[in-house]
């Protein structure tokens, strides 16, 4: 295996700075700073979107004015400004459109090869047809057609608004309502984009679909709403894969992601978070407030959620499962890395309501310099849920002496038959490891990358194979000068 | 060549070597034999660099290069090799993957092209198959689960593929039945075939059987105390330390 090779390369290449810390010059189109009605206004018709959603919005905005923010997290920063922040920016080379790559602004083609993500290069090699959301407009779509053939629909949520104006009704926000939580509410009110994915019945996707997201313009909160739908006996890998350029202020992010399956349908959702984690003192970074959950609502239905989370200065973010169908099956498998300053509280809610089903929850912290890393996870069996199982493994890796690890899980167990495991570690990378493979001739870094590689394989096996090199590397990245 | 002069290690404030004097030529094996707590593993660790080890005083120099002004996987990449004697586990990393890093982090160092995939499989399978070790063994993860006597195997496959110019093998005959004593044995005379520099350090002269050395050394209380050959290995084994004039309990 080659990872820590190329991690010890890209160390090298980034030596020390953020690798894609850098802000593209493109023309942007904004509303104006900070939240009203009117700025909402402003959202729907740039999007020309129909009536009712616009009314969604405004309900949602006028529910989102009666919350408040959420205090119970193990996190802290600074009270967050909504009047100081756009909530509206897209590229204005999108405005009309492009219908392939060649109508794309060449300067945003230039950011994808910074990024390594060249979209011809995936069209050929990789088979992946990547929906990338640049700010908040997707200016890219390939594979439709292929996908189309199939009878999937791959676009984004606006186009979805317009052209499958029934199945975004029946769906947004069945599974996350408005109200759930305060940033779901503020993702309701002011959504810009994000990608619809539906599955027709008994379809497996011949490839695995991939959104991009890069936040870019200086201020600009990006708020995604995603929604994917695998109909009766369809299957559906999905991989969301994040950068973003370095920015001093700190940047917020609140996006809403819902999954249903219908019966014997299965979604896989991967991710890869590296946003901007501020720099080496906590300055910058993004704000990380998701919403993920996704709803199994046919028998033997399955979701797995798997997410490699080394970014943001603030990760507040649970993707969960309602196993509501019998037999229905929820997975988390999670690696969340942080260093310097970085604070993540992260984890799953596997809420067991059928009869017969399961979820297995892996999660892998990893915590270094001054950060602070927290699972905070729910198992509930509500009292018709019969013969319900979970397994739950959290174990947290410590780096240094400055950082911590907590663990706090809930569970909620309403009915007899229900069989629970909890099984949690704390360890730190002892001296004898470090040393033995510093005598084997490993460096420092290569040290750390490899072992800290081998304590998350349980949950990198199950990445598809393109994400599995690129969050190899990024575990080296993260951590890099966190030990020596 | 290595050189060791007036060696003087401290660990957590205690003086353990204290003064130790040891040249080693290419191509010659050494063994170390010596009480409990002479200090046999603080040398193979003041040699590899590992912290914790303070040199308070003295040098230790290998083919003219200053080994105490190195990190420990300079002086890995210098040829340096340790076999250990508790090999650690490092979960969810396989032996296969370990190994590779570990050769290609040397060729880098000394500057050579770095081993494709391939290559690396041919060899390993190669090194597996003289030391007839389980192929299968070089899938699981280092050392995890790993019996006493397969993890001393695993030490000699790793030797083998790394192909250092200076083995430092401590207490590698240790827990081993005589299957794995011929096995490690091997391992140790194939790299002696190359010409290479070997320090055996053991407790018992029956390794010795098999692998014959140059010279055997006695080291109590932190210092060298007599150097003879093969035969003075016999002479203790017979006579035991006290038998010879040498505390158990120097240290």
């Amino acid at each position: 295996m080659v990872a820590t090779e190329e991690a010890r390369q890209t160390v090298k290449e980034v030596s020390g700075e953020y690798k894609y810390g850098f802000v593209t010059e493109i023309d942007t189109e904004k509303a104006p700073k900070g939240l009203n009605e009117d700025v909402i206004r402003f959202i729907s018709a740039k999007k020309k979107e129909p009536e009712w959603l616009l009314d969604w919005r405004l309900k949602a905005y006028d529910k989102w004015l009666t919350m408040e923010e959420p205090k119970w997290a193990m996190v802290n920063y600074p009270e967050i400004d909504f009047q100081d922040i756009y909530f509206y920016a897209a590229p204005k080379s999108s405005e009309d459109g492009p219908k392939s790559l060649d109508e794309v602004d060449p300067e945003l083609l230039r950011v994808y090869e910074k990024l390594g993500i060249s979209l011809k290069e995936q069209e050929v090699l990789a088979g992946v047809a990547v929906d990338i959301v640049f700010d908040s407009v997707s200016v890219a779509t390939t594979f439709r057609k292929k996908l189309k053939e199939a009878g999937i629909i791959f676009c984004s949520i606006s186009e979805a608004a317009h052209d499958y104006p029934e199945l975004m009704r029946k769906y947004l926000g069945s599974v996350v309502p408005v109200m759930d939580n305060y940033y779901s509410a503020l993702n309701s009110a002011v959504f810009t984009d994000g990608t619809f994915v539906y599955i027709p019945k008994g379809v497996r996707c011949p490839m695995e679909l991939s959104t991009y997201f890069r936040i870019n313009e200086a201020n600009t909160g990006q708020f995604e709403r995603t929604i994917i739908i695998a109909d009766e006996g369809s299957y559906v890998s999905y991989l969301e894969g994040c950068t973003a350029p370095q920015r001093d202020e700190n940047q917020l992010h609140a996006a809403v992601v819902e999954l249903v399956t219908h019966d014997d349908a299965e979604i896989k959702y991967s991710t890869v978070q590296n946003w901007y984690p501020g720099d080496k003192d906590g300055k910058g970074g993004i704000y990380n407030f998701v919403t993920k959950r996704g709803a199994c609502r046919g028998k033997n239905s399955k979701i797995s959620w798997t997410q490699v989370e080394t970014g943001s200065a603030i990760t507040w973010k649970y993707p969960s499962c309602l196993l509501i169908g019998d037999n229905s099956v929820g997975e988390f498998y999670s690696v969340a890395i942080t260093n310097n300053h970085q604070q993540a509280d992260t984890g799953t809610k596997m809420i067991h309501i059928g009869n017969n089903t399961s979820s297995t929850i892996i999660s892998k912290g990893i915590s270094a310099g001054k950060s602070e890393a927290t699972y905070r996870g729910l198992v509930k069996v509500m009292a018709g849920a019969e013969n319900a199982r979970n397994f739950t493994q959290c174990d947290s890796l410590l780096i240094g002496a400055q950082c911590g690890a907590h663990t706090v899980p809930y569970i909620e167990i309403k009915n007899p038959t229900a069989q629970v495991e909890h099984e949690a570690t704390t360890s730190k990378i002892s001296d004898e490891q470090l040393f033995y493979c510093l005598q084997r001739g490993l460096d420092v870094e290569d040290s750390v990358t490899l072992i800290v590689n081998g304590f998350c394989k349980d949950v990198m096996k199950h990445l598809p194979m393109e994400f599995a090199v690129e969050a190899q590397k990024l575990l080296g990245i993260s951590l890099e000068g966190s030990v020596g | 060549m290595l050189e060791i002069k007036n060696l003087r290690v401290t660990v957590g404030g205690k003086e353990i070597l204290k003064g130790l004097n040891l040249t080693i030529n290419d191509g010659e094996v050494h063994a170390i034999m010596g009480p409990n707590g002479a200090g046999k593993s603080t040398l193979s660790y003041a040699i590899s660099g590992k912290d914790g080890y303070e040199v308070t005083e003295g040098s230790v120099f290998y083919n003219g290069k200053d080994l105490l002004a190195m990190d420990p996987n300079e002086r890995a990449g210098e040829g340096l090799f340790l076999g250990f004697q508790y090999p650690v586990e490092i979960p969810g990393v396989s032996n296969m993957n370990f190994l590779r890093t570990a050769l290609n982090s040397q060729r880098r160092y000394q500057g050579a092209p770095e081993v494709k995939a391939v290559d690396f499989l041919k060899l390993i399978r190669a090194k597996a198959k003289e030391l007839d070790v389980d192929p299968e063994m070089l899938k699981r993860d280092v050392n995890v689960g790993f019996s006493g006597g397969e993890k001393k195997r695993n030490e000699m496959v790793q030797m083998a593929v790394l192909d250092p110019s200076m083995a430092i093998l401590d207490e590698t005959d240790s827990g081993l039945d005589i299957d794995a004593l011929r096995i490690v044995a091997d391992g140790i005379n194939r790299l002696r075939g190359q010409d290479k520099s070997i320090l055996l350090i053991t407790h018992y002269q029956r390794l010795l059987d098999y692998v014959v050395p140059d010279f055997v050394h006695v080291l109590a209380d932190g210092r060298i105390v007599k150097t003879g050959t093969k035969d003075l290995a016999l002479q203790l084994e017979a006579k035991g330390y006290a038998g010879l004039g040498i505390a158990e309990n120097a240290a």
